[in-house]
């Protein structure tokens, strides 16, 4: 029969952790599913599929991202040098060894994984600015040390080339096939963490993020969390490091420098913080958000700026709003994109018969 | 004297007035942690911002150098004031972490609207110094940067009294050791933090002018303010004293770094040795040289 909900009323705990709160939540996943899987493929032209590829590739070190800084409450500047770890050792594996992607993936998530634990080792005595602090300079320390180490970066440039990762003897070369590569590492990424953070470990990260003193009261080991934390969340990172790598045939280290970092700081304060719908918004967010800004400049901006001002003023522009956003976000709506959505969804949740 | 010692002389020399530049630069970064406990990621946009103020205002033909400072430091300290009310001001009591991303997102803003506003070329900025070096026992320094050591000296004397005698430096002391017994001594909290925001808005000015006219002045010139981080964890990043203790040392080790370690792996060392210096002190004594022993360890 066709009725409404009037209200919330859950009366267990697994009722209101569960993945699927609500009937209509798993036919908007099916509905999700043949949309991503059937129909866009099928209609849309290349190069939105190109976006799309850049966007899921962000939602995977998005959500890495903010499984550290959303969920646990430590803080990262040095994602970007993880996902370079990620990317160098695929693709010395790759060329050198000639393996798999379905063995360099993981073997650069877990690279990272290592760094990071390295890198966040000193949040087991220190927190807050210190901590950014050390992970700034984990991230420079990183990207000097693969800038000047032919072994790691391959000489020339910096840079190394890759094949297009290919499975059964189909190679993923195209927009197209890339395009279900990228969507199935995406679509793995969001259900693991929507898994991991309503899991034992997951409500400890939440644990130690709001009160750390009394998370080791009730039995955590900050300790073991906060480096879990860092495990896993660089472990996204590698792993996005290693996507981008085989998307664009090309490890080079000027696309992790401190400035993606930023990006991706950027991406879950306007997404939102601890929330795993939050890190897809800011990943759709920040993607679109340059490539709007061009076709409004190459309109408008042609009127005050020459042509050859062009590129630097979009990317200067990208960066400013950039800035301006997380600082707006930060101010006025701490809990980002998601917290709007939540809104609009709690309002028609039970419209018309609110209360 | 030989060689290899006046090597080394002229090396630790040519350090230290670049660590005492340095230390310019972190000065601000530290009287702003010092009052207000915020955490200023902006720092090196600070002196891009002042050189690049500069540099547009001398553009103008005629106008004497006397002015373009006179400009830049009225605009630094607005800057300095309206960044704590509009920024600041509504992130007090969230945590720290919100006031470090809001710091970067500031710094992301003024490196990319900057050049967007101010045009992206890179300009000299001169001052009538001559550039003949100077010569100082072995070492001949380029004269810029002797000015740029004196004028650090000249500002730490500067603060060292300003916190010890005068009455609002005692009261920004004051403020720093805890808000509330300050604000119950009648102490207008907010707007000292207001104070600091600006000082460090002046500071970076004369930070932004020196440094300016030694790299010239673009985007890149924001660079300098990651070098703020190592000296301020090595000096303590609530000590004024360690911000220049910390500036000379990095400086020196920096210079030493890229005149012994250089021609062995092929140059560059001068940016990575301060930052694995940093990540020892952090290890081993984050509080730093100088700095309050006020660590939570959870």
């Amino acid at each position: 029969m066709f009725h409404r909900e009037a209200g919330i009323f859950k009366t267990t705990y697994g009722a209101d952790m569960a993945l699927y709160p609500l009937p209509i939540a798993k036919w908007t996943v099916i509905a999700l599913a043949l949309l991503f899987v059937v129909i866009i493929p099928l209609t849309v032209h290349e190069y939105y599929l190109s976006i799309l590829n850049l966007i899921f590739i962000a939602i995977v070190g998005a959500l890495g991202l903010n499984i550290l800084v959303g969920y646990t409450g430590q803080i990262s500047i040095g994602h970007g040098a993880f996902m370079s770890v990620g990317a160098y050792t695929a693709a010395n594996l790759a060329v050198r060894l000639g393996l798999p992607f379905w063995l360099t993936l993981p073997a650069g998530g877990l690279m990272a994984a290592l760094i990071g634990v390295i890198v966040g080792m000193p949040s087991l005595r220190i927190k807050g600015l210190y901590l950014a602090i050390a992970t700034l300079a984990g991230q420079l320390i990183i990207e000097w040390t693969i800038n000047h180490v032919p072994a790691i970066s391959g000489g020339a440039q910096a840079s190394i080339e890759v094949a297009r990762p290919s499975l059964f003897g189909v190679s993923f070369n195209t927009q197209g096939s890339l395009y279900f590569f990228l969507l199935f590492f995406a679509v793995l990424a969001i259900v693991a963490t929507l898994n991991l953070v309503r899991s034992r470990i997951g409500r400890a990260f939440v644990a130690v993020r709001d009160q750390d003193i009394a998370a080791e009261i009730i039995g955590i080991n900050i300790y073991r969390y906060k480096l879990l934390a860092f495990a896993i969340s660089s472990f996204y990172a590698g792993v996005c490091g290693v996507l981008y790598t085989y998307y664009f045939g090309i490890a080079n280290y000027e696309q992790f420098q401190l400035i993606v970092s930023i990006d991706y700081l950027a991406m879950i304060i306007i997404g939102g913080l601890g929330s795993v719908l939050g890190s897809i918004f800011g990943a759709i967010f920040v993607t679109l958000l340059p490539i709007v800004i061009r076709i409004f400049m190459e309109d408008v901006g042609s009127l005050f700026f020459t042509q050859a001002e062009m590129a630097n003023v979009i990317s200067g522009l990208r960066l400013g709003v950039f800035g301006g956003l997380i600082i707006f976000f930060l101010i006025v709506e701490p809990e980002g994109l998601n917290r709007l959505w939540r809104n609009i969804r709690s309002y028609f949740r039970v419209w018309p018969f609110s209360y | 004297m030989s060689e290899d010692l006046e090597f080394l002389l002229a090396l630790v020399l040519n350090g230290a007035s670049i660590g005492l530049m340095y230390s310019l630069i972190a000065l601000g970064f530290v009287l702003v942690y010092k009052a207000t406990d915020a955490i200023n990621f902006a720092q090196g946009e600070f002196v891009m911002l002042a050189g690049l103020i500069v540099t547009v205002t001398l553009g103008f033909e005629g106008t004497p150098l006397l002015a373009a400072v006179v400009i830049v430091l009225a605009v630094m300290i607005a800057f300095g004031f309206g960044l704590e009310r509009i920024v600041l001001r509504p992130l007090l009591g969230r945590p720290v972490v919100a006031v470090i991303m809001a710091t970067i997102g500031l710094a992301a803003m003024l490196r990319g609207l900057g050049p967007v506003i101010f045009g992206s070329e890179t300009r000299a900025l001169s001052l009538p110094i001559g550039d003949e070096p100077i010569t100082l026992g072995p070492a001949s320094l380029p004269p810029i940067q002797v000015l740029g050591a004196v004028v650090a000296i000249v500002f730490f004397l500067g603060f060292s009294w300003f916190f010890k005698k005068s009455r609002m430096g005692v009261a920004m002391r004051a403020v720093a050791d805890n808000q509330q017994v300050a604000q119950a001594m009648g102490i207008n909290v907010e707007r000292y933090f207001a104070y600091a925001w600006a000082m460090a808005g002046v500071v970076s000015a004369l930070g932004g002018i020196v440094w300016g006219s030694m790299l010239g002045v673009d985007v890149q010139l924001a660079l300098v303010g990651l070098k703020v981080f190592p000296v301020v964890i090595l000096g303590g990043l609530d000590s004024v004293g360690g911000a220049l203790v910390g500036g000379l040392i990095i400086g020196i080790v920096e210079s030493l770094a890229a005149g012994y370690l250089d021609p062995y792996v092929g140059g560059g060392t001068k940016d990575f040795a301060p930052y694995v210096l940093m990540i020892l002190v952090l290890m081993i004594r984050p509080y730093g040289i100088f700095g309050r022993r006020q660590i939570e360890r959870v």
